[in-house]
């Protein structure tokens, strides 16, 4: 019997790409334009040759034009070009041709709650390394930096048509590290496949799992849900007071003493706090675990008594209970199509979460948390699309497929960057050989920045290292 | 209670549908015929009675209903509470006279949810130990099927010591349970050496050395599964391999042993040490070398993603109908259901009319059958979805 790994695992947020002198120095996400050139570098280094894919079905995850029954896509220099409808451009000289006649082409999918690198299989203690189960606020520490590039399941994830994903610590503590996004390219470390522009998230957690980590294992706190609360509490109160004590330093770094301009000493550098801090910025993006609908809203009064946003809340099983208030301000809601009954805390979930979300206007996002899941994200979407339809939940095509690519985009904040099939984005691109909501569908081709990274066609040897020659 | 159906509710007729036997192929605008708990008629052009009710399933498909091979239903609400959880026994490491049935919830939830899905039938399983004790089959109205339908045991990397002890400890066990069959007098008397088991044990795997009921066992490496086949085939035993996901390695001696395999048609991860070589196209390569297989989802809150499942196998290689047998007459044949798993004359009719192909994201139910009568359709997360069609909801 599979046990389900999320029972003890929560994820959190992640850290910014630059390398940090001090909260005084708070990483600047990189301008858009940008980004995308920095990512077009990084694909260029690979050699990406030009691509057109014509003659397909685009599923754009648009708005505005959201499905083209015949079109094309061409990608050059790790961007989307052009998209268009009809007759294609003719090829350039060197132009890889798709002729996808049948296909349907989707912009890359896009998990916001994976562990892959940091619950790596094979699943021993040697590469749990997702939650530092210690002390229950462990703001600071970084998913990047315990992430194992030669996962597995990283290549099993791009077969299925992901090609981003945001990577978070777990779920054992209140306040579990930082999260960090990445693009799917084989490469050797964390920073290298870091996408570029994204922010940090903060993973936070609420619920079952920290009091009984804590109170229940360890008797310590947080035993009850009073005492998690407190505790959170505490820290943005403490991330407040740290946030001020810098600003006020940043505006008075010096001051004159018998007419000497004199160094003042600057606060004292906490790595826990800083990552509040750049909360409470707007700098580091918080994803909260949270099963219960009572408990979702508490933790949007916290964030309003201490100024911040909450940008997804994860797992949110009972979110078809608040999906009123949920839409209205904003907080997308991750969540599975089906996963249910585990804890009592998800024991209310039901098959039309996201389509009720949806249909209230809220911000749905189909996450996995799954080694197995993030394989097939299209039918997991497709599932909650279609118990959304038998219900009688009117949500359109268009709307389920930006559960799985431009919602997650927003949610991580890099859709301006990716996740919708336009010019000028990132040429984050899947063919699909069936509709992908059909449970037969594959990713027939999976381009990163332009890359071809899969191709059903000619299978690509394992990127992963534990996979040679076993 | 059946006789009184039989004698009061009129013939069901199901006409017009495309009728997916579970073992043989497609019948195109085909009538199925239910009286009372079986199926009577089947085919292409059957009269229908007089008299009875009829259902139009033009555009439907129709299957048998379909079985998870390797469930915990019944045996587990909800993973965090532990005082609804009774899969494991505890205790020392045989459990072989715990039986799942003992502790089984008949009302659980759970059930209504899965076959709304279109499951009708599944194996519940206990877990834990090297011998976890007794697996039953259920109909997903809680009715037990088989109360005993196989012995569960597990082989393979352990925390502490050694697998090679693990199949000593079974060969003990096997040996013992001969000794004890054979000596009860002599055991009752307290003139036999200490045996391997307690009692109860002893008597639980009887059936198993006897040939009568068959080991099920967790493995997945390939050189576990090869040593299972020996150990079987030394001690006469039937043997059925469970999760097995380097059983595609070994799929030659496993067909030539007649060794049936429960898969899991996701399962491409290496997982464990043991599972290195685990791919998603295990099933289709498995049936190709002429092993029975049976799918499943091995989980307890979320067996309804069978059809999904059987769905991945497809897309992985295995051939359709291949794949619905996997997850209707196969198990049904293995799984001592020989009344159920294919629509046929005679058959109980547990059965699922489809709004198309079964095994497709975008089809629905439109009418679960368990003994020829038509289950409710309602379950508690249909009921959570009702009273929260609006917010807030009007408690």
């Amino acid at each position: 019997m599979r046990a389900p790994l999320l029972l003890l695992v929560a994820l959190a947020g992640c850290s910014g790409a630059q390398p940090k002198a001090g909260p005084e120095k708070v990483p600047v996400p990189l301008d858009p334009a940008v980004a995308v050139r920095k990512a077009a570098q990084d694909a260029a280094t690979t050699t990406a040759a030009p691509v057109l894919i014509r003659d397909a079905t685009l599923l754009t995850a648009t708005l505005d034009r959201p499905r083209i029954e015949r079109g094309w896509v061409r990608l050059s220099g790790g961007l989307i070009e052009a998209v268009g409808e009809g007759d294609a451009p003719p090829p350039a000289e060197g132009e890889t041709v798709i002729d996808a006649a049948g296909a349907f082409v989707t912009p890359g999918l896009i998990d916001t709650h994976s562990h892959l690198g940091v619950y790596a299989t094979p699943d021993v203690w040697a590469h749990a390394d997702g939650n530092e189960m210690t002390r229950p606020i462990t703001a600071g520490v970084r998913a990047e930096e315990a992430f194992w590039p030669q996962d597995p399941g990283l290549q099993r994830a791009v077969r299925g048509g992901v090609t981003t994903l945001q990577i978070l610590p777990g779920s054992g503590n209140l306040m579990g590290g930082r999260g960090v996004v990445i693009k799917l390219h084989p490469l050797r470390e964390a920073r290298a496949m870091r996408f570029p522009g994204a922010k940090d998230s903060l993973k936070m957690a609420c619920g079952e799992n920290p009091k009984r980590v804590y109170g229940q294992g360890k008797g310590t706190m947080p035993a009850s849900r009073m005492g998690s609360i407190f505790l959170m509490r505490e820290q943005w109160v403490a991330a407040r007071r740290y946030l001020n004590d810098w600003q006020t330093w940043e505006k008075n770094p010096t001051k004159t003493e018998d007419g000497k301009e004199m160094p003042v000493t600057p606060p004292k550098r906490d790595l826990t706090l800083e990552t509040l801090a750049e909360v409470l910025k707007g700098e580091v993006l918080v994803h909260i675990h949270c099963y219960r609908a009572d408990e979702m809203l508490l933790q949007l009064e916290i964030a309003d008594e201490f100024g911040f946003a909450v940008r997804s809340f994860h797992h949110a099983v009972e979110a078809y209970k608040i999906r009123d208030i949920l839409a209205a301000r904003g907080v997308a809601v991750s969540t599975w199509a089906d996963w249910w009954g585990f804890k009592i805390e998800a024991y209310d979930g039901i098959e039309q979460n996201l389509a009720l979300v949806a249909e209230a206007g809220g911000r749905g996002i189909l996450h996995t948390d799954s080694a197995e899941g993030v394989q097939r994200m299209n039918q997991e979407a497709g599932k909650a699309w279609y118990a959304g339809l038998h219900a009688g939940v009117k949500v359109s095509e268009a709307e389920a497929i930006r559960w799985i690519t431009a919602n997650p985009a927003w949610a991580l904040g890099i859709d301006a960057l990716t996740g919708t099939l336009e010019a000028g984005k990132m040429a984050d691109v899947v063919v699909w050989d069936h509709h992908p909501f059909s449970v037969y569908a594959r990713a027939a081709k999976v381009f990163v920045d332009g890359v071809p990274r899969h191709d059903a066609d000619a299978p690509s040897p394992p990127w992963s290292d534990f996979e040679v020659g076993q | 209670m059946s006789a009184f159906a039989t004698g009061f509710l009129a013939v069901i007729a199901l006409v017009g549908g495309t009728v997916r036997p579970g073992d043989g192929p497609a019948l195109e605008n085909a009538t199925v015929l239910i009286d009372g708990e079986r199926i009577v008629g089947v085919g292409v052009g059957l009269p229908v009675p007089a008299g009875a009710t009829v259902v139009d399933c033009a555009g439907k498909t129709i299957t048998p209903g379909l079985i998870d091979a390797w469930t915990g239903l019944g045996l587990a609400e909800i993973w965090g509470v532990e005082e609804s959880v009774d899969q494991d026994a505890g205790g020392d490491p045989i459990r072989a006279a715990f039986r799942a049935v003992d502790a089984l919830s008949p009302d659980s939830p759970v059930l209504a949810i899965q076959r709304a899905h279109g499951v009708t039938t599944a194996l519940t399983a206990p877990v834990g130990g090297l011998v976890a004790g007794q697996a039953a089959m259920i109909d997903l109205s809680g009715r037990v099927l088989v109360p005993q339908v196989a012995m569960v045991a597990r082989f393979g990397g352990m925390q502490h010591g050694s697998r090679g002890m693990a199949l000593l400890t079974l060969r003990e066990l096997l040996d013992d349970t001969r000794t004890y069959a054979a000596k009860r007098k002599d055991y009752d008397q307290r003139r036999l050496r200490a045996l391997a088991a307690s009692r109860l044990d002893l008597e639980a795997m009887i059936p198993v050395v006897q040939g009568r009921l068959p080991l099920a066992v967790e493995a997945n490496r390939a050189s576990d599964l090869a040593a299972l086949v020996r150990f079987a085939q030394e001690e006469k035993i039937r043997l059925v391999l469970v999760g097995a996901s380097e059983a595609w390695r070994v799929a030659d001696q496993l067909a030539a042993a007649k060794i049936p395999v429960i898969v899991d048609p996701t399962q491409n991860l290496p997982d464990t040490l043991d599972g290195v070589h685990g791919r998603e196209d295990a099933a289709a390569l498995l049936d190709r070398a002429g092993v029975p297989i049976m799918l499943s989802t091995f989980s307890v809150h979320n067996v309804r993603k069978l059809r999904q499942w059987a769905g991945n196998a497809v897309r992985a290689g295995l051939p359709y109908d291949r794949a619905l047998a996997a997850v209707t007459a196969t198990p049904a044949a293995i799984l001592g259901l020989t009344d159920r798993g294919t629509l046929a004359p005679g058959k109980v009719a547990d059965l699922v009319v489809w709004s198309g192909d079964p095994f497709e994201l975008s089809t629905r139910t439109e009418g679960v059958y368990l003994r020829g009568q038509r289950a409710a359709e309602g379950h508690r997360q249909r009921a959570l979805f009702d009273r929260y069609r609006t917010v807030p909801p009007p408690y």
